[in-house]
């Protein structure tokens, strides 16, 4: 290895890459629990099918799309890495080799768009999703990862390394970004069949409760990772992951047992997931006091803003806009208030005594992803609603995504009942397999 | 004869089983069940929307004893049903025909 590589940095960014990606399995049942039963798989897939198409993708021309080097202006990255093509075992980026770094990053594109997927639940066709994915990442996020992620020394994207838009683990490129896409596309597809109406309460908290607690724990390779060292910023970002998050565990049960009256297990579950996206962008520049208070107020924030979809009639299912579009931009214009300059980055905010500078490029980095996400995402989502269609009919819907999608169900009921009056009933035949014993011989 | 139907609240029932056994009742039938009386089911809370949960699990028991028997059996049964809560249940009887037992043939109050 050159000089400059660290075998503790490597080992550390390989780690906190696996952790990321056991992110995506946790999402899939954070989704998964708050569903019916009979779209349950569903919502289960549609996140998993992101790490298979992302996956490849990455591997064709995200990599190089996102990280290869500024093709102009801070926008995109040019085709020098096509196919991962010139990236040698040796090559290194800061500390680790290029394919840890690669790897850390792959799993950030992965578990974007399978953030988008609960906007949509219950009524999407799983084709026209897969065709969102894979255009989705190539048009919106290669590019917003370039913005935000790519530093070349004053080269590299517009956002993060030329403008000094703050986002150390995603909070613009990953939670705004997916969760603006997630109105956009909710728009497009319309309300589910009853929204308002009928009951539509989570079949499994406890499968709610799973999904959180792999997501607060992938988490920490999420943002401490985004050091790309095992450094102490490293060490600051994983405590103020872990405050913020349990802050804002705090501020959602207190908002919700302020206005109606419970402390729900959905409400701990969300606010957790609310402090972990809103500390993300955060996490590398603030003070864990910092952290503490922006936990609070993004929990609170966020049990607040998802009644927004009543308000305003859209129906964001799994309130993907109340959590990750309005958790990433408190947690990205926070930073402008609550920067130290002396976590991980140099610039302070308004409480550090830096002014409304830092402030400013945070509100124009929420801004420009949010536009920009929502725009391609809406016409995407036209594009694709107009030429193979984006929604299943409502007879799917009413019967229920699963069977008529994936030719399977998520729990088999009827089995149960069936084995229970087997065991029940003493004339039921009892079948031995004919030749076992032979077979065992 | 009489039919002796009960809804009570489900973890009253082995309190009201004990009770009926010690009053000397050989056979009772358990449904499980849902409903709702005055109390009007309850109302849970997911991310700010609420709903009604109107229908309360409740179980059905259902007892055939001879006339006389009838009114004392409904005393043992409702003072062991009884929790003094709202949605404690409802026990009623109706007058019954015939009852036969499978295995004999027996009718009347000897199928009992």
């Amino acid at each position: 290895m050159p000089d400059g590589f660290s075998a503790g940095d490597t080992a550390f960014v390989f780690i906190c890459a696996a952790l990321v990606m056991l992110m995506t399995p946790g999402l899939a049942f954070f989704y998964g629990g708050m569903v019916r039963v009979k779209s349950t798989l569903n919502m289960l897939v549609m996140s998993f099918i992101s790490l298979a198409i992302v996956s490849v993708l990455w591997v064709l021309y995200g990599y190089t799309l996102a990280f290869g080097p500024d093709a102009g202006a801070g926008l995109i990255g040019n085709l020098d890495f096509l196919g991962m093509r010139g990236i040698g075992l040796n090559d290194i980026t800061g500390t680790i080799p290029v394919t840890a770094f690669s790897a850390f990053q792959l799993m950030f594109a992965i578990i974007t768009p399978a953030l988008i997927s609960g906007a949509i639940a219950d009524r999407a066709k799983f084709a026209a999703w897969g065709l969102f994915v894979a255009l989705w990442v190539t048009i919106v996020y290669f590019p917003v990862a370039h913005w935000v992620f790519f530093f070349d020394g004053g080269n590299g994207g517009w956002l993060g390394d030329r403008n000094g838009v703050i986002d150390f683990a995603g909070g613009t490129a990953v939670h705004i970004n997916a969760g603006v896409a997630g109105l956009a596309l909710a728009l497009v597809l319309g309300k589910r069949v009853g929204f308002k109406k009928d009951p539509m309460r989570p079949h499994s908290l406890p499968l709610v409760m799973l999904g959180s607690g792999l997501l607060w724990f992938g988490w920490f390779g999420f943002n401490a990772g985004s050091a790309l060292a095992a450094n102490g910023v490293a060490g600051m970002a994983f405590m103020n992951t872990q405050v913020a998050t349990a802050a804002a565990v705090l501020g959602w049960l207190a908002y919700e047992k302020i206005r109606h009256g419970a402390f729900t297990t959905l409400g701990a579950a969300s606010g957790a997931v609310a402090g972990l996206v809103a500390i993300t962008p955060a996490c590398g520049s603030v003070s864990l006091l910092g952290a503490i208070a922006i936990g609070i107020i993004a929990g609170a924030a966020c049990a607040a803003a998802i009644s927004l979809k009543y308000r305003f009639g859209f129906d964001d299912s799994l309130d993907v806009v109340g959590v990750h579009a309005v958790g990433g931009a408190i947690g990205s214009l926070l930073i402008g208030f609550f920067a130290t300059g002396h976590v991980g980055q140099t610039a302070q905010g308004l409480f550090y005594g830096g002014g409304f500078d830092q402030l400013g490029k945070q509100a124009m980095g929420v801004g420009v992803v949010a536009v920009y996400s929502f725009v391609l995402s809406w016409l995407l989502g036209q594009a694709i609603n107009k030429t193979i269609g984006f929604r299943v009919s409502e007879d799917v819907e009413v019967a229920g995504i699963d069977q008529a999608e994936h030719a399977e169900s998520a729990y088999d009921f009827s089995a149960v009942g069936a084995s229970l009056a087997r065991a029940a009933s003493p004339s039921a035949p009892v079948t031995v397999p004919a030749k076992k014993t032979e077979v065992d011989a | 004869m009489k039919l002796i139907t009960a809804v009570i609240k489900p973890h009253r029932l082995d309190d009201v089983k004990t009770a009926l056994q010690a009053f000397g009742v050989h056979g009772l039938t358990v449904t499980e069940a849902s409903g709702y009386g005055r109390q009007r089911g309850h109302t849970e809370v997911y991310r700010g929307a609420e709903y009604t949960v109107d229908l309360v699990p409740k179980v059905r028991i259902e007892i055939l004893v001879e006339d006389d028997d009838a009114d004392d059996l409904i005393d043992v049964l409702v003072k062991a049903a009884r929790t003094g809560k709202i949605g404690d249940g409802k026990v009623w009887s109706v007058p019954v025909e015939t009852a036969v037992r499978v295995r004999t043939g027996e009718r009347g109050p000897d199928a009992l």
